[in-house]
């Protein structure tokens, strides 16, 4: 029986090595290149021959025209204030869905759904024409609104999902108490949901984050252009090098706000929160 | 303090059933009444339209002096206990009694204060600050009474409290709610489906079967004299027990032989032949013990089946000859017990409770004693009683 289970726990550890080199290697070979001279960019060795730091020191060369600075605060900004009304906007819709029958409520799921499976791509030529008759072309805007259309469903659901979990009696025990609908789900249900509301925000935040198709189509200029689009317009040093350096040390360097903004939200998703709330 | 009353009050939902039917219920202020019957009966329903979270259909409902139907929940200064407590698991035991004053806009020292006077009346002040997930069933009941004390509101709803309580502490914590009720002296409307919880704790008790309120009185007047089958037959345990009856020339012809009957009951019972005839197992004794009042009652031989001894009285089983008594209204309360599938509920089984020094054992041909006075008759189709 022990000698089956240790030969289980090794089979599945060898699986989770192997399956984690697999999905790191990328990373490291971009982490590599970003350290490498481009005259060894190409020479193959995940070690790096000579280390430069000249590829990071370039990407803030210039100050507030650096190729990388103003991108990247838009990234920030961008993602961050799509992921905050996204995660408000879904949170009213997915308490309505789970607490109350009306009419419409299968359409608006399904909607939801049909939307989420939608080709963004195919978004692209419409709201290029539509954005630019607007005037938000080239703007936050102009980036939030198509995020937020392709967000909301996924956050819809997870947050449905979350406060389904949540008793009815909480909230009519807030009402005996003298809660408002709005104080009983401020003080009482948003709580209680929060891992939801921290899951669902991670994954919006990285949606917003990774997204090429529409910060490329729906942008000109650094006022508005995003990291993803803004690494392929990096040019190298003369015509004819290419900026792989570059581009691997601006890919390193947009790794990091999403690892952090994951480790600070991974430990609020804490199962098990309404354990106690009522009996069973 | 306030009084609560009923009238008409009526519960029907969009597809046409009616959980609560035409209720009519006058609670006086500081009595505390308890609504009991089986699963289904619209107990919890009628409870629920008094605190404001099911709407009501017909009917008038007051508390105080003012009509309340289309009041909020939260301006009717009501506190509810629900049956699985309820209890905020985010917030420590003294957030979750003083949520209700904050949200009423008490300062910080009146919270505290009755915070703690609260935890003080329910033992709870070395629980404060811990959460409810830490806490024994027993403690989050008192908790969760703590957050309906605190407020002092107009009266107290209770949902079954206890019912997720185990046996032993459920029999404590009735104590506690009836000594709470007692020191507070607020308006109390408790529900439950325990006819026990019902007898020990209420100044008056209204059955409630299918919606209709069946009787409303002390739990004395429901013991002693039910109105119909079903009451009869849902107060007091063991239950009670019916076996056919056909009366003639001022006898009641019973299984077990013919009574005689008082003056005033062949009165009532002139011009009946097939009733449906009760008899409490209290009402039955070992013939043997039985010496000053044997010619109050009918003495008769029966094959006992088996003897429960509980140690402060035995009961035996007998059955009785002949054919059952058929009634919709047994069906119901066997249903609602669970019985209706056993084979022994088939059959005319007859519970006795005797004294514990009787001798009776099982598969005795005893001598039993049936007190006549004690009988209660009922009519086979309505199953109203007509009078012992």
């Amino acid at each position: 029986m022990l000698e089956r289970s240790s030969r289980e726990y090794t089979l599945w550890t060898v699986g989770l090595i192997v399956i984690i080199a697999v999905a790191l290697f990328p990373v490291l070979w971009i982490v590599a290149l970003s350290f490498k001279d481009p005259a060894t960019i190409a020479d193959g060795r995940l070690i790096p021959a000579e280390w430069t730091f000249d590829n990071y020191r370039l990407l803030f060369d210039g100050g507030f025209d650096s190729p990388l600075l103003r991108p990247l605060i838009n990234s920030i900004l961008i993602a961050l204030i799509s992921t905050t009304i996204a995660i408000t906007l879904a949170a009213f819709t997915a308490y309505a869905i789970a607490r109350l029958e009306f009419p419409g409520k299968l359409a608006i799921l399904a909607g939801a759904l049909a939307i989420a499976m939608f080709p963004p791509i195919s978004t692209v030529g419409p709201l290029f024409d539509m954005w630019r008759t607007f005037g938000i072309y080239d703007t936050y805007v102009g980036l939030i609104i198509p995020y937020l259309t392709f967000s909301l469903p996924l956050a819809i659901y997870i947050l449905v999902a979350f406060f389904r979990e949540i008793p009815w009696d909480l909230e009519q025990a807030a009402a005996v108490d003298g809660a408002t609908p709005l104080q009983a789900f401020r003080k009482v249900i948003v709580p209680l949901a929060a891992p939801g509301m921290f899951t669902a925000a991670i994954l919006v935040f990285i949606f917003c984050w990774n997204d090429f198709v529409f910060a490329i189509s729906l942008t000109s200029s650094d006022a508005s252009r995003t990291v993803p689009a803004a690494l392929a317009f990096f040019t190298g040093e003369s015509q004819f090098t290419e900026p792989t350096g570059n581009i691997a040390a601006a890919a390193a360097l947009v790794t990091i706000p999403i690892i952090i903004f994951v480790l600070l939200f991974q430990r609020r998703i804490v199962a098990g929160l309404t354990s106690g709330a009522v009996k069973g | 303090m306030a009084e609560i009353a009923l009238e008409g009050i009526t519960k029907r939902y969009p597809d046409g059933y009616e959980a609560v039917k035409d209720m009519n219920l006058e609670i006086a202020d500081g009595e505390f009444v308890i609504l009991v019957g089986p699963s289904g009966c619209g107990k919890s329903t009628a409870l629920r339209m008094i605190a404001g979270l099911e709407d009501i259909t017909e009917g008038e409902l007051r508390i105080g002096d003012a009509v309340v139907n289309q009041m909020a929940p939260k301006d009717r200064d009501i506190a509810m206990v629900f049956q699985n407590y309820a209890l905020y698991p985010h917030m420590s035991v003294r957030e979750n009694m003083a949520f209700p004053l904050k949200l009423a806009g008490a300062s910080q020292d009146e919270i505290k204060a009755k915070v703690d006077e609260a935890a003080k009346i329910l033992d709870l002040t070395q629980h404060l600050e811990r959460r409810p997930a830490n806490l024994s069933g027993g403690q989050r009941q008192r908790v969760a009474m703590g957050r309906a004390i605190v407020r002092d509101p107009k009266a107290f709803l209770m949902d079954e409290p206890l019912s997720n309580l185990d046996a032993k502490l459920r029999v404590q914590m009735r104590t506690e709610v009836a000594r709470l009720q007692n020191e507070l002296g607020t308006t109390t409307v408790y529900v439950t489906h325990d006819q026990t919880e019902a007898m020990t704790l209420g100044d008056r008790v209204a059955v409630m079967r299918a919606g209709v309120l069946q009787q409303v009185g002390t739990p004395a007047e429901l013991y002693a004299s039910p109105r119909n089958l079903f009451v009869a037959g849902f107060i007091g345990s063991p239950a009670m027990n019916f076996m056919p009856a056909r009366i003639a020339d001022g006898t009641a012809e019973l299984p077990f032989g013919e009574v005689a009957l008082s003056d005033g009951a062949r009165e009532r019972l002139a011009g009946r032949s097939e009733l449906v005839a009760g008899v409490r197992p209290e009402s039955f004794e070992d013939a043997a013990l039985v010496a000053d009042e044997r010619e109050r009652g009918h003495v008769f031989r029966a094959k006992i089946d088996l003897v429960e001894s509980m140690g402060s009285e035995l009961y035996a089983y007998f059955k009785f000859e002949g054919e059952r008594v058929h009634s919709a209204d047994l069906d119901d309360l066997a249903a609602d017990v669970g019985a209706e599938d056993l084979p022994s509920s088939g059959e005319g089984q007859v519970v006795a409770r005797l004294d514990a020094q009787s001798k009776v054992a099982r598969g005795d041909e005893a001598e039993l004693w049936v007190d006549s006075s004690k009988l209660h008759f009922f009519d086979p189709q309505s199953g109203e009683a007509l009078g012992n």
